[in-house]
């Protein structure tokens, strides 16, 4: 009988370096939520934009690979802030569906506009990292550098809304916005730059992405909705359900791939999500 | 150094204040009162920004406030607590206060110096200034103290003080009376001071403005007012004896 397998072990811990990942999709998602109470439907495909601009300056202009990705990661923190100056500022009073709706419009635009800009043809970076070799095990390089990143940027966020005053004025605005003002606290100035921080955090995961996918328009809907499943699991708005939430799935995704069949990580982890509703439909960390 | 004058707040059809005229003079307590729904939080929302006036203007040193920003309005000096506290409960003290402190001014101090006037405004009110202390074990006092912490940090020339909402004894009461009283002989801070119990106020205001349906029906010294009979029926009524007394209790 065998005690110990080596290649369960594999799928545990690719798991946890798939959770890393997902915990960063998700804080921008969940962060934005939490501050500013409207859900950026568009999410995964600010990602996708961020993914474009990686590619067309490192690939098209010949940019080194880490300045492209600098300069990806400040255009989408550009792009959310100019996502809730425009889009969202307008409609932060209207009914919660409105703001869904508008969100989904931002959606289909990006997603045409990268259609025009650089046609259906999957892209990609053409980076070949070899895989890391532990024992009979083998990881993916991207996979190991995007766990690493993502940790990485989920903890410097954390340090980001603890340590500084602008971050502390963030984590206030979400539990009382009247009285911010009276502080003198202008809340307009807060949302745009929690939206840009949202903005870098969807710019950061996008350079991750890039090492480990192709690019094409729809790529959003293959992590878009995995993303907000996590955050409605980990309760909307709730940051440190998120990131509970994001290893919970992947190790669903990741186990459950490995006992049954890859697809079957997907299946499993949905059913999962789906009993978690009907037993707290408030996500687990959510108090709403 | 406040002029308020024909200050009007109209919600559709009802009329929360009409036609309110005062001025406050530099250093002074003065005492806002009148029964629930007479229109003194809405005239502080009304001077702190939260609410657009519908008619009249209110002027701060000679420049006009009315209409502008909550923020603006704070970072001209003039801060507002609310009757029933309203902390960030998820912050610490340390981070309400200073939060405040950061903030409430046009030019920011330094991380440093906001801690500094954190401290110093937690200290006067008599609030701990561990960096550990959370909200959630404050007691009704506490959470009063702790909104009034938060409004000084802001570092403000004039306070709104909105005390209006009982939910203190009367021991309590005697407290919070002499607070406000310590903090303008401390910090030099002019005071507005809602109320809707008139007996611990008397002892302390130097003025009195009595608001009835969002109507100014008196106003003058403790003594005057606690005479007028217009405020004893709609207001004192049987009361009226008590409160006289506390007001002679004063000036023997």
């Amino acid at each position: 009988m065998e005690v110990f397998d080596i290649f369960l072990l594999e799928a545990v811990l690719n798991g946890i370096l798939l959770g890393g990942l997902l915990a960063l999709l998700s804080l921008g998602l969940n962060l934005i939520f939490g501050v500013i109470d409207v859900v950026w439907i568009c999410y995964a495909e600010m990602i996708m934009i961020g993914m474009y601009a990686v590619y067309a300056l490192h690939v098209q202009q010949g940019w080194p690979l880490l300045a492209a990705m600098a300069a990806g990661i400040a255009i989408v923190a550009l792009l959310g802030a100019l996502m809730h100056q425009f889009i969202i500022r307008p409609v932060l009073s209207a009914e919660p569906i409105n703001q869904l709706l508008v969100t989904g419009g931002v959606l289909f635009f990006l997603q045409a506009a990268a259609t025009l800009a650089f046609g259906i043809e999957f892209k990609n970076l053409g980076v070949k990292l070899p895989p890391v070799a532990i024992g009979e095990m083998s990881f993916s390089m991207p996979r190991i550098i995007a766990f690493v990143v993502a940790v990485a940027g989920v903890a410097a966020t954390y340090l980001f809304l603890t340590r500084t005053y602008i971050g502390t004025a963030i984590r206030a605005i979400s539990q009382d916005r009247e009285i911010m003002p009276l502080v003198g606290v202008n809340p307009g100035r807060i949302f745009v730059v929690t939206s840009a921080l949202g903005g870098s955090l969807a710019g950061l995961s996008a350079c991750l992405l890039v090492l480990q996918y192709d690019i094409h328009p729809a790529i959003g809907l293959s992590f878009g909705p995995i993303t907000f499943l996590i955050c409605v699991l980990g309760g909307l708005g709730n940051m440190l359900g998120g990131l509970i939430a994001a290893f919970i799935f992947a190790q669903f995704i990741s186990v459950g791939g490995f006992v049954l069949a890859i697809e079957w990580g997907y299946v499993i982890a949905f059913v999962f999500f789906i009993a978690v509703m009907f037993w707290r439909p408030q996500g687990i960390l959510g108090g709403k | 150094m406040l002029e308020v004058q024909g200050l009007t707040k109209r919600f559709g059809g009802f009329t929360a204040v009409s036609e309110v005229s005062f001025s406050l003079t530099e250093g002074e307590i003065l005492g806002l009162i009148g029964p629930n729904g007479s229109g003194k939080s809405t005239t502080f929302n009304l001077i702190a920004g939260l609410h657009a006036p519908s008619a009249g203007s209110v002027r701060l040193k000679g420049e006009e406030i009315g209409g502008l920003l909550p923020a603006s309005i704070c970072h001209r000096g003039i801060a507002r607590t609310f009757q029933i506290p309203r902390p960030f409960r998820k912050l610490s003290l340390v981070e309400n206060v200073a939060l405040a402190a950061f903030y409430g001014q046009l030019e920011r101090p330094s991380r440093a110096k906001a801690h500094q006037i954190a401290g110093e405004s937690l200290n006067l009110v008599g609030l701990p200034i561990e960096e550990s202390v959370r909200v959630d074990g404050l007691g009704a006092a506490g959470l009063k103290k702790l909104e009034l912490a938060r409004a000084l940090a802001t570092q403000p020339k004039i306070l709104l003080a909105d005390e209006s909402l009982g939910g203190l004894d009367h021991a309590e009461m005697e407290q919070a009376a002499d607070m406000l009283a310590m903090i303008r002989r401390e910090r030099g801070i002019t005071i507005i001071w809602v109320e809707h119990i008139m007996g611990v106020l008397m002892r302390v205001v130097d003025r009195l403005i009595v608001l009835d349906h969002g109507e100014v029906i008196a106003q003058g010294k403790p003594a005057e007012v606690a005479h007028d009979p217009k405020v004893i029926e709609v207001y004192l009524g049987t009361d009226a004896a008590d409160v006289q007394k506390t007001v002679a209790d004063r000036t023997a």
